[in-house]
């Protein structure tokens, strides 16, 4: 799963302008082309940069992803579904160290990335700084979010990075397990008795506004956010994403009967697009910045996890020091 | 005052409520391995990915995990990224020999087109 939209900042002296003219014509039209560009390429400066930066933060989404739904493992309802939550939530952690190799191939080692994270320099997907308040709200994680997750990735995996693209790969086959096995959940409470229900609707209630927050703000249409789009950076707009998740999405919610928290969301039929409450953004702000209700818990478990484990890296790191016979 | 998660696995850490925002000490940087894996016994193994481990035994067990925890596989192999010598996008050139190489393909040898002519004259010869 992952943090959905693409929130872009210019950094200084990121314009092409600065870059030999011949080469960037080069990687242009190599990118123009349809192929990848691999690690020993040349590439622009502002095209490692803000590659480092998303993928940073996408795996940093997959290893605080795995927190809330890591929350319910232990109560899980029944050995299956344990079983299937315990895989999903490996899952996720995997799918963070792929990331972090494919940024790494860019110049960042991943104990630098992981240090970010846990200062607070990096960034996450806005969605895991909320709780997963009961086993329904796990369902509506697995099923909704990473439907948007799949729906982000897909666009990504066809970008122009190769180490990017390979790992989007791996992962998009593995989320297809998580969507179906959080659909199933959802399906089994919406089905259920009328406790199972409530349960589940009321999970679908907290979870709307993050979801619709999920892809980020309405881009703003720059010369730098369409330099990203022309290197195959940034693959879809934001609100495109998000039009294509209420499309999938929406109608599969009400065929099971569940209510939606949004009274003004419908599809237009003449333009073919939904229409909604735009999401509290001063909100999303809000969270993002560190003010939600889970930021601090999510990167002081993050610290005490790399804490924990530090004995066990150094005893591995000296195995080769081999038990010697006393001599006398 | 710590922590209180929902989850009381998190409370019983007591965590500090306010976050540390020192970097971590202490950093080890592990290698990194390239990774290969066989999905049968006798297929080629194929290269899927790399990862950070402290020496080679722990590279197959981390590989295990990060490589084939879903898909079928028989065995793996790890190797040091750093024993890997490419031959670098950069001289891609040394592949370029001559324009074309249908000299040197099945595809590029075409007889029945004689044959039958040939058939076909010798025919009209005997009548």
């Amino acid at each position: 799963m992952y943090g959905g939209g693409y929130i872009f900042e210019e950094t200084k002296n990121g314009s092409p302008e600065n870059e030999d003219s011949r080469k960037l014509e080069i990687f242009e039209a190599r990118i123009a082309a349809g192929e990848k560009i691999e690690p020993t390429d040349w590439m622009p400066a502002e095209y490692r940069k803000q590659l480092i930066r998303m993928i940073e933060q996408h795996a940093h989404s997959e290893i605080i992803g795995a927190l809330p739904e890591g929350t319910w493992i232990t109560r899980a309802p029944g050995f299956r579904r344990k079983l299937a939550l315990m895989a999903k939530v490996q899952d996720e952690v995997g799918h963070a160290q792929l990331l972090y190799s494919a940024a790494e191939t860019l110049g960042k080692t991943r104990e630098d990335m992981i240090n970010d994270l846990i200062t607070g320099k990096s960034k996450y997907s806005n969605v895991f700084n909320y709780p997963a308040v009961t086993w329904a709200d796990t369902a509506i994680i697995a099923w909704l979010i990473d439907a948007g997750a799949i729906i982000n990735q897909v666009a990504n995996s066809k970008g122009s990075y190769g180490p990017y693209c390979r790992a989007l790969e791996r992962i998009c086959v593995e989320e297809s397990f998580h969507l179906k096995y959080g659909h199933d959940n959802v399906v089994f409470l919406a089905t259920g008795t009328p406790k199972q229900r409530e349960m589940v609707q009321d999970a679908l209630n907290r979870w709307w506004p993050p979801i619709m927050h999920f892809f980020g703000p309405s881009d703003k249409i720059s010369v730098h956010t369409e330099t990203l789009m022309r290197w195959k950076v940034k693959m879809a707009s934001n609100d495109d994403m998000r039009q294509k998740f209420l499309d999938m999405y929406v109608p599969k919610i009400w065929e099971l009967g569940l209510t939606i928290p949004d009274p003004l969301l419908k599809k237009n039929e003449e333009t073919g697009q939904w229409e909604y409450t735009e999401p509290d953004w001063q909100e999303f702000k809000r969270v993002i910045n560190g003010d939600g209700p889970c930021n601090k818990e999510r990167l002081a478990v993050r610290r005490r996890a790399e804490e924990k484990g530090e004995w066990v890296r150094l005893a591995l790191l000296r195995s080769e020091e081999k038990y010697t016979v006393p001599l006398s | 005052m710590s922590i209180k998660s929902l989850d009381p696995r998190i409370t019983r850490e007591n965590l500090p409520e306010e976050p540390d925002s020192k970097p971590l000490e202490n950093i080890h940087h592990w290698q990194t391995y390239e990774v290969f894996h066989q999905t049968k016994k006798g297929d080629r193994h194929i290269h899927v990915g790399s990862l950070h481990a402290p020496n080679q035994e722990m590279a197959v067990i981390l590989a295990k995990e990060q490589y084939s925890r879903r898909d079928k596989c028989v065995n793996l192999w790890v190797v040091k990224t750093a024993d890997i010598f490419s031959s670098g996008y950069e001289n891609e050139d040394i592949f370029e020999t001559t324009p074309e190489k249908t000299y040197r393909e099945a595809g590029g040898y075409k007889v029945m087109d004689k044959i039958n002519k040939f058939k076909k004259e010798r025919k009209q010869q005997s009548n």
